[in-house]
Formats: C-alpha cells, structure tokens, sequence
C-alpha cells in the first residue's frame, strides 16, 4: 500500500466509468438473447402465395386453406347472405371498411373483389381464435341476420363480410389478405396483381 | 463484530467438542465447513413458531411438497417428451401408452399442476383472513404474490407442450394479450412466438422456459420467501406477535424451549413452540391427508370431469380450426372471466391484469392495524365474504360458454372484485375493532 492520500473524485470518477462501460457491455450482451426470440430465416421465408381451387365450392359454403400458418376462409355467398349484410349496417363498429383491414381493391360495401365469394383471415382480431361460421344458426346471436361468424373464445360477431359487429370485444373488422383471381375457378392467397 | 462471531461459532462447534461417536464427529467436521447444525437449528429445530396454528397453516408444507412433486415428475417425462411441433402429441400419447408408469408421472405432473393452484389459492387466502400481509411481512406477501405470477407463467406454458387443440388456442390467446399493448403490442407478440403463427418454435422456447428458466426462478423466489418469513416470523390465527419487546415477558411466561438465540436476543418470545417436532409432526399430517385426496384424483379421476385435463387437448393441434368451446385450466378462470366481461380488448386486458396486480398491493390498502378476521369489524367479514363468493362466481363463469347472462354475471362480478379493494381501504382507516389478546388464544 502506499500512503498517498485518498483522492475521492479519482476514485468516483473511476468507479462510474468502469460502471458505465460495463453496463454499456452487459446490455450489448443482452442483443443475441433478446434478438434470438425473433422469427428465424426460415420462418420469414415461409409465407409463400396459396393457390385455392374454387370450382367445386357450392353456395353457402366455407372452406379453409392454410396461408403463413393461418386458416383463410373462402366463402360463396348466397344472394340472401348479401342481401341481408345491408340491414345490421348500423350495429357496426366499422360498416364502411375504414380501417385498413384490407387492401383498397376491397374496400367496398361487401370487402371483396367478387360480390359473392368473400376471401378472409379466419382470425379474430380479439385475441386470435378462429371465428365459427354459423350458417342459417347466427339469429340467436345477432336478431334478423341469419348468418355470420361468432368467436367462441370471448364471443366477438362478424358479418358475412367479416365486418365486427359493436360491443364485442374484437376492436377491427376480419382481415382479408391480398388475394388474385388468376381465372374463374382458381384464387391466389398472399398475392395481389399488380394494379395496371 | 470479531468477538460475535467467535460467539457463534462456539455455539456451532459444540457439537465437534463431544466426539462420543462416528456420526457426531462427521457432524463436527461437517460443522466446521459449512452452518449445517446452525442453519438445521436456526430455522427448523429451534425455530420458534406460535402456538396456535391450525388448518389454514398446512398450504405452505403442501406447496412445497407439490413443487418438488412437479420436479421429479417433469424431469421423468422430459425423458421421453419430444419438443416439437410434429413430435409433442404423438411423445404424450407415447408416454400414455407405451413408456412403463408414463401414464402415472404424467398424471402426477398434470394433477400435481392443479393441485399446486389448490394449495396456493387456500395458502394465500389464508394470509388475507389473518391479515398476514400487514406490517412488516409486506416483503414476504410480495415474495409469494412473485411465485404466484411465475407459477401462473410455469402452468401456462406447460399446457402448451401436449400440443393439443386446447394447448395450441389457449396460447394464441394469452400471447395475443400482450397485441393489445399500444403501439408494440404486434411486434412483442411475434417476439414472444418467434413465428406469425403459433409454431414449432413456440413450443420449443416453451419448453426451454418450462422446464429450465421457471422452475430455477420458482426455487429461488420460494427459498427467497421462506428466508424473508423466518425473519419476520410467522403471524397466526390471532394476528399477535408471539415476538415481543426485550424485557416485556416475565420469566415465568417464556415457553420452556430452547430456542435459536438470533431470535431471543433480539426478542421475548412468548406462546411459540419450536417448529421441529411439533409442526414437522402437524405437516406430516397434513401430507398424508393431502396425499389420500391427491392420489384419489390421480388414480380415478385425473381428467376431473375435463377441469384438469379437457377434452379438446385429446386433439392435436390444428391451426385451422378453433375448438367450439374454449376455456382455460380452472385455476385462470377467475381472471379470464374479468378479460372476457370488459366488451373492449385492451381495457379487458387492462382489467385483467389490475385483478391481480391489486393483490400485491394488499398490505397498502388495508390500513387497519388489527390483523386477523378473528378481531376486526362485521364489515370487513361481510367484505371477505363477498370477495370468496365473487371468486368463485367468476370461476365458474370463465369455465362456461359465453351467454348474456354469464356476461352480466361475469360483469358484477368484476365490480364487486375490485370493491373488496376499494371497501378494505376505506373502512380500514377508521375500523371498530375488538380488543386484542394480550396472549395467544386457544
């Protein structure tokens, strides 16, 4: 030891520099840990276009396809399912598609590039369950609309155009992903065509 | 400070000084390495704990005895559990059927999990009807309210690991909670899953968390809890301290038993008895009595009518489809009928959170300075009543499907959860109490 007085400020000053750059090391050492919970390469790379085969798909039916993990229904409206979305218009939180839950291309009336078929996320924008389709049985959730679709984990309605009906907990309308007709029969889910 | 350890080290070597056999002398040696007899005394053989503890005293040993039951078993299964998204279910349904015994640890790991809520829920309601959280165990309730939240996290995500339908929608709901955070509520929900969906990669950081980073977590938080209890001491059923002033207590009125001297120093202890054997003994008892009712649901009813396993989990998962029904295990039900009451996502969310960080923040809203229900007003019984009954209202409503009366209910429900709170420290203040025992009673 040697017996030069005690400087206090060299001490003070050495101890948050040290305590500075090692905070500064201890946080950078944190990066890999909190960066590895990201979606690898392989997951981002996943999410490739689904084509969808609609020639067999009767009026009134739902079927699934999967796209990037998630179930995307493709529906064939009946005209009385169509006629009927008009009348609930002002039960709903957002009628005329004002979010940006869909591409502009169906932003319309029934969100949808073809009036009857309706191509849509089937993923509650509650918490991420997917919304049953009650076909002819939704009267006892929503009176005079015979059809829709009710979340059964927190009971969040949509309509036939997957609109969110009001006081449910969903906040926004059912996503419709970006989706072509490359003919009369066959959809392209994940895709949009280029607008001319 | 020299001279107070050479105290206690004294204390510790005698022991080593009587070398009258084998064993003492490992003892000694032993002793003079690491506080083996010191730490045995100091916290269990003269450990002084009142004298009244009764029924409501058992939970604690239970929890303890649960957790190192959900170790055992979970390191057997992750024997032959296989974590990943194409081999989970078919590993579970493996164990079921084929690993010998596998269905028995996979039965005592899955009633193990319910039975662990059992024992807490009773354990920290426990601690509210004798005021256990007031001054100065504030530590000590937050602590426990600490391994409620890491036990909530463990149980979680432990039911995604059969990767059943059940398994698979009710972590799709849970994550998605965190989506209703503004702002980075989406980017943090990919984060937590790593992948836009639930996947593969989900499960396996599950697992990871599951059976690594939670249970290290939980043993230090129960190691940290039960430090923090032995220096405040253990209240009781009459919410009087049995530690009293130096000088306070006549002879004649110390109970005859040796206890550790880091308590008598400090303190006069009265109307306590060593923790070993007197309630060594009474835990025991309790074990054997837990264990008939365990092993009873386990060999006969592990499924319990689907509130301990449910039917959809018997599914595999499939990401396309929804189970017509969704429910969580029994023991979030409570709170997952406060989330699905508030017809808003993040102030349902909001809400259900607050449910149970207002718990933590017991020992600051009751302002009363009598403890125990035993002592204190009509009302404050009345309120802890109300409270019981709300909490099993809620339970069931979270475990049914969703009706308009069930909301209502769920909605009341959720107003009178939170009055309790609001009651408590309004009346708390300003409480009619009865006089306090100057001793413990019977």
């Amino acid at each position: 030891m040697s017996n030069a007085p005690v400087d206090n400020s060299r001490r003070r000053f050495l101890t948050i520099a040290t305590s500075v750059v090692g905070g500064v090391g201890a946080a950078g050492a944190a990066v890999p840990f909190i960066a590895s919970w990201n979606p690898s390469e392989r997951a981002k790379s996943a999410g490739a276009p689904v084509e969808v085969d609609i020639s067999k798909l009767e009026p009134g039916q739902l079927i699934r396809v999967e796209w990037r993990g998630k179930p995307v229904w493709v529906i064939y409206r009946t005209p009385k399912m169509l006629e009927q979305m008009k009348q609930h218009e002002d039960q709903l939180r957002d009628p005329n598609s004002d979010e940006a839950q869909q591409l502009d291309s169906a932003k319309n009336n029934y969100r949808s590039k073809r009036e009857e078929i309706f191509v849509a996320v089937g993923i509650c924008t509650h918490l991420g369950c997917s919304p049953t389709f009650m076909n002819g049985g939704f009267g006892e959730k929503v009176e005079g609309t015979a059809d829709g679709f009710f979340c059964p984990c927190h009971g969040s309605k949509f309509d036939m155009a997957g609109r969110v009906f009001q006081n449910v907990p969903a906040p926004l309308n059912l996503e419709v992903p970006p989706y072509t007709f490359l003919d009369d029969t066959t959809i392209l889910v994940g895709e949009e065509e280029e607008v001319a | 400070m020299a001279t107070n350890y050479e105290e206690q080290n004294q204390a510790v070597d005698e022991p080593s000084k009587q070398p009258t056999g084998t064993v003492s002398s490992v003892v000694g040696w032993i002793n003079d390495r690491i506080p083996m007899t010191r730490v045995w005394n100091m916290h269990i053989a003269q450990y002084p704990a009142p004298k009244n503890f009764n029924f409501w005293y058992l939970f604690g040993s239970l929890a303890i005895l649960v957790l190192v039951n959900q170790i055992v078993t979970g390191i057997w299964l992750t024997m032959n559990f296989v974590p990943s998204a194409e081999g989970a279910f078919a590993s579970v349904e493996y164990i079921m059927r084929d690993v010998e015994y596998g269905w028995l640890l996979r039965y005592l790991h899955s009633t193990g999990a319910s039975a662990f809520f059992v024992v807490v829920y009773l354990h920290m309601f426990r601690g509210m009807i004798y005021g256990s959280y007031q001054k100065p165990r504030e530590l000590l309730w937050l602590f426990g309210m600490l391994i409620f939240l890491a036990l909530m996290a463990e149980a979680f995500m432990g039911y995604l690991l059969p990767w059943g339908q059940m398994s698979f929608w009710g972590a799709q709901v849970i994550i998605s909670l965190f989506g209703a955070i503004p702002v980075i509520g989406e980017d943090l929900t990919l984060w937590i899953r790593g992948d836009y969906v639930i996947s593969g990669a989900t499960l396996n950081r599950f697992f990871a968390l599951h059976v690594i980073a939670l249970p290290l977590v939980l043993v230090i938080l129960v190691f940290l809890h039960i430090v923090a209890l032995h220096e405040v001491g253990s209240n009781n059923p009459d919410g009087i301290e049995v530690k009293r002033k130096k000088g306070t207590v006549a002879e004649e009125d110390k109970p005859n038993f040796k206890f550790h001297e880091y308590y008598t120093s400090k303190k006069d202890i009265v109307d306590a008895i060593p923790f070993h054997p007197y309630y060594t003994v009474k835990d025991v008892l309790g074990v054997a009595g837990f264990l008939i009712l365990f092993c009873w649901v386990v060999f006969f009813m592990p499924e319990m009518n689907g509130f301990f396993l449910e039917a959809p989990n018997f599914e595999a998962a499939n990401p396309l489809k929804t189970p017509e029904h969704i429910f969580p295990v029994w023991y979030f039900t409570p709170f997952y009928a406060i989330l699905r009451a508030i017809p808003d996502k993040l102030a349902g969310v909001v809400a259900m959170g607050a449910s149970i960080v207002v718990l933590a923040l017991l020992p600051w809203l009751d302002r009363g300075k009598v403890r125990s229900i035993r002592y204190r007003s009509k009302w404050h019984k009345l309120n802890i009543a109300q409270f019981v009954v709300t909490f099993l209202i809620l339970g069931w409503a979270g475990a049914t499907p969703q009706t308009v009366f069930s909301t209502i209910l769920s909605q009341i429900c959720t107003v009178t959860y939170f009055m309790f709170f609001v009651l408590l420290y309004v009346y708390s203040k300003n409480e009619v109490t009865k006089p306090l025992p100057t001793r413990l009673t019977k």
